[in-house]
């Protein structure tokens, strides 16, 4: 066989063609979105000015945006491993849920008394395991019941969803009073540091960079990582080189759970410094759409998730500055989804037709 | 007489198509899959694409129906250049292909996939494309029962059923590829006496085949190609030969059959009842010993490939036992079979065996013994290139498994193997490989066998069985027919008891 142009400069193509795609998805994105606001009456480029400023205008606004940023990038490199067997892990949402449940849980029981570091470590295991366990559920059943994981994982958040109602309005009501607004708040030594000026949690932070580069290191350098791409791209071709796809996929779900309990956990202790019934605020949902947008590329998740939580951050602004209905933001969050899930179809069917072409290329024999 | 009901219903009807095709390229990268090929195919006579895999064939047939487009050259239909860039223009200028895995849709009748693609406007009267139906499949001599459906017939059916959808939708050049895999003899005298009536009816046929004495059957014109070029071209009558010589350069040695020395039992199934298949497979029992080597024949679906994946523990019986060296191994699954030391290969390589979308590397660190926590790349990459080297791979280590070509596939899957497996247990081992191919993949088996592997195949070329097998089970609507040692086994026994004739004796 003639050797083809150096492996370098054909690596080099394939990762610029990676961020070509991604670059063409966000521009779709910003068309539609541009649709929209002109359609709902907002002048588009207003309302971009204003979402640019709400998120990245100040250093404040910035950390807030980190703030979204960091559950965000957990929840998509959970995502990551449930992709890499093929699944689709919708159940993500409850399992952020339920970190955030496990997590409340511990610093409730009596911890006031010990040290707050030992707390929120506790309170991290608990919330890894809760959402785990949360995945590990769905995952079972659709191992062994053959259900599918997007009707369990569905169904799974509807539950996670109903325990946080339950114990906000039931055990774990406020004294007296029982209201949407969530629980008590925690005392102040149970609030995740923050850096008083940017309000900013550095411990937070760590952990969504230290998920980063846990996951490079699982999905390239381990068995596990290769063994989940192997069973992904071929479950019965893995069974004869002797893996075994129900377990893997329990790992993979568990791996995804614990990575969106930590996110919940991040959620009660560093955001809300309580449980409130909306306490994944989407973000689960969320991340599937950012580890779609960036091609299921552990290198443009950070950027792209960081894109997602500007917009989010940005357009909470959008009702008050341009006096437009507060629908609006979701609207947009909306016409976001249907614009990546239009572009991530789009690459699938030329990914398919490269394949193809890929397979017609077959090297001849000599 | 020549029956001109068979060119269809068009109102031009007796028009006769020639194709040229001129200077052909196509490159994929570096690689020259079609380099300058020029052919001519004329109207009313079968024209063969001989040549062995990956020399180009398919490549050609792709650019002819729209599926690739050609780098450059020039396609001429009736002397008028023509771009044929997409599947759909191919219909319009009605030229039609038999892919090697028909295209029909197995939940649906006979008569529906016959409907497809013919059908317009809101009412259907069935009746009349029942008729239309059967009036061709009995002018061509196909039996086919119009209310069945797909998935319960054979492959040679559905490709029987797939010529008389072409032939409805008024196709003038019928391409077949590779038609002659896994039908059996009989559909084979049956599609052929079909083809020939079809060109003489004024219809080009285009057999790409592999297999030399399909194209010395049925063909009129033969075009060799070699390496992505045209190496020769006869005309009836053939000289083997010469054939042989251009397609392969210097002729291949085939395999030696030597003398088997069985030694010990290495598997044994005992009154095995599974179901799958179209037959299932009842009652089965047999034993196989080391250093044996034995063919399953029987026609597709006759309980071989259930045989063979409940002995790797891939299928659960239903009853009945099996044993590997003695021990049990009821419900120990493909894990157990593998620990013990047997290794089950596929037939769909690329769809059971491999793993498309991971390279040749990330196969043999996946094959590696799953002990440590991190990938070891560098030992993987090792083993890979020597691989490359010993098994003549044609491929880099950083090439998608998917992309190397069918006998390279099958290479990949052999070098994957343990060094000395128990039990080696193989799906059509040499289903569409060139015969250099074939022959090296049975030379490479001899000598696992030689070295006390227990090989168990199954291959519906009974030459292919008469050639290496050191015993034959006969498989007929899932019950072993016969069991019979290679000194007693010929061609005629073992086709009587394929088609379920009288048990010999």
């Amino acid at each position: 066989m003639t050797s083809s142009s150096g492996p370098g400069s054909s690596k080099t193509r394939h990762i610029l063609g990676r961020f070509r795609q991604t670059a063409v998805s966000l521009l779709a994105v910003f068309i539609f979105t541009t649709l929209v606001l002109y359609l709902a009456g907002a002048p588009p480029f207003a309302a971009y000015y204003h979402i640019f400023m709400g998120s990245l205008g100040s250093w404040i606004k910035f950390s807030h945006v980190i703030k979204a940023w960091i559950p965000l990038t957990l929840c998509a490199c959970g995502l990551l491993y449930t992709f890499r067997i093929g699944l689709w892990n919708i159940g993500i949402e409850g399992q952020v849920m339920m970190g955030a449940v496990f997590a409340t849980a511990l610093l409730r029981t009596g911890v006031e008394d010990g040290s707050p570091a030992i707390s929120f470590f506790l309170a991290f295991l608990a919330a890894i395991m809760g959402g785990a366990i949360w995945a590990a559920i769905a995952g079972w059943l659709k191992t062994r019941g053959n259900v599918h994981e997007i009707f369990a994982g569905l169904g799974m958040n509807f539950v996670a969803q109903g325990i946080i109602l339950w114990l906000i309005f039931g055990p774990w009501k406020r004294p007296g009073v029982a209201s949407m607004s969530g629980t008590e708040l925690f005392p102040d030594n149970l609030w995740l540091f923050y850096l008083p000026d940017l309000r900013l949690s550095p411990i937070g932070l760590t952990m969504a960079l230290a998920a980063l580069g846990v996951t490079t290191l699982m999905l390239r350098y381990t068995r596990i990582g290769l063994n989940l791409k192997a069973i992904g791209a071929n479950p019965r071709a893995a069974v004869l080189f002797g893996l075994k796809p129900g377990q893997y996929m329990l790992l993979a779900m568990a791996f995804a759970g614990g990575f969106a309990g930590l996110a919940g956990a991040f959620q009660v202790t560093g955001v809300y410094h309580r449980l409130i019934p909306s306490i994944s605020s989407n973000y689960g949902y969320l991340a599937l759409m950012v580890v779609m947008l960036a091609n299921f590329n552990i290198w443009l998740v950070p950027v792209v998730a960081l894109f997602f939580a500007g917009l989010n951050v940005g357009s909470i602004q959008l009702p008050i500055v341009l006096q437009v209905d507060s629908s609006l933001a979701g609207v947009i969050q909306g016409a976001l989804v249907l614009t990546v899930l239009a572009a991530h179809g789009f690459h699938g069917w030329r990914k398919q037709s490269q394949i193809k072409t890929l397979s017609e290329g077959a090297v001849p024999n000599a | 007489m020549t029956d001109y009901r068979l060119i269809g219903r068009s109102p031009n009807r007796f028009y006769l198509m020639q194709i040229d095709l001129k200077n052909i390229h196509k490159h994929y990268g570096s690689i020259r899959a079609n380099d300058g090929i020029s052919l001519i195919i004329r109207p009313g006579s079968i024209h063969g694409i001989l040549g062995e895999n990956g020399a180009g064939k398919s490549t050609l047939m792709k650019i002819l129906t729209g599926f690739a487009r050609k780098t450059s050259g020039s396609t001429l239909i009736d002397d008028q250049p023509v771009d044929i860039d997409t599947p759909a223009i191919a219909a319009q200028y009605k030229i039609g292909m038999l892919h090697q895995e028909p295209l029909d849709f197995t939940a649906l009748s006979v008569l529906d996939n016959f409907m497809i693609g013919q059908i317009s406007g809101v009412y259907q009267k069935k009746e009349t494309y029942q008729v239309e139906l059967m009036e061709t499949s009995a002018q061509l001599g196909f039996e086919l029962d119009p209310d069945v459906q797909v998935h319960r017939l054979t492959v040679g059916e559905r490709q029987q059923l797939e010529i008389l959808r072409l032939l409805a939708l008024n196709t003038r050049v019928l391409i077949l590829d590779e038609p002659t895999t896994g039908i059996s003899r009989n559909q084979k005298d049956i599609l052929f006496t079909g083809l020939k009536a079809l060109a003489g009816a004024g219809k080009s046929v285009i057999l790409v085949s592999h297999k030399l004495e399909d194209v010395i059957a049925l063909c009129d014109e033969v075009t060799v190609m070699r390496q992505g070029k045209v190496s020769g071209r006869m005309t009836a009558p053939f000289h083997t030969d010469r054939l042989l010589k251009m397609m392969f350069g210097t002729l291949p040695s085939p395999p030696v059959h030597r003398p088997a020395n069985p030694g010990k039992v290495a598997i044994a199934l005992d009154q095995v009842t599974a179901t799958g298949g179209r037959a299932g497979l009842e009652n089965c029992s047999a034993m196989i010993h080391e250093g044996e080597i034995v063919g399953l024949a029987g026609l597709e679906g006759s309980g071989q490939g259930v045989f063979l994946r409940v002995a790797a523990g891939l299928k659960r019986p239903i009853r009945g036992k099996i044993t590997f060296k003695g021990e049990m191994l009821n419900g120990t699954g493909y894990y157990g079979f593998k620990k013990r030391g047997g290794a089950f290969i596929p037939a769909s390589r690329i769809e059971e065996g491999l793993i498309p979308g991971l390279t040749i590397t990330e196969h043999f660190c996946l094959n590696e013994k799953q002990g440590s926590f991190f990938t070891v790349w560098r030992a993987a990459l090792k083993r890979a290139k020597e691989c490359i080297a010993q098994f003549n791979i044609k491929g880099r280590p950083a090439i998608d498994a998917a992309a190397l070509s069918g006998g390279n596939q099958q290479r990949l899957l052999l070098s994957l193997l343990p060094l000395n497996p128990t039990v080696l247990l193989l799906e059509n081992p040499t289903r569409g490989l060139d015969l250099g191919s074939a022959h090296w993949v049975w030379r490479h088996l001899q000598e696992h066998a030689a070295r006390g592997t227990a090989i168990v195949f199954s291959s519906s070329e009974l030459d292919e069985i008469l050639m290496v097998a050191d015993r034959t089970i006969v498989f007929y609507n899932g019950t072993v027919v016969t069991d019979i040692p290679a000194h007693k086994a010929d061609a005629d026994t073992l086709g009587r008891a394929v088609a379920g004739g009288e048990r010999p004796q």
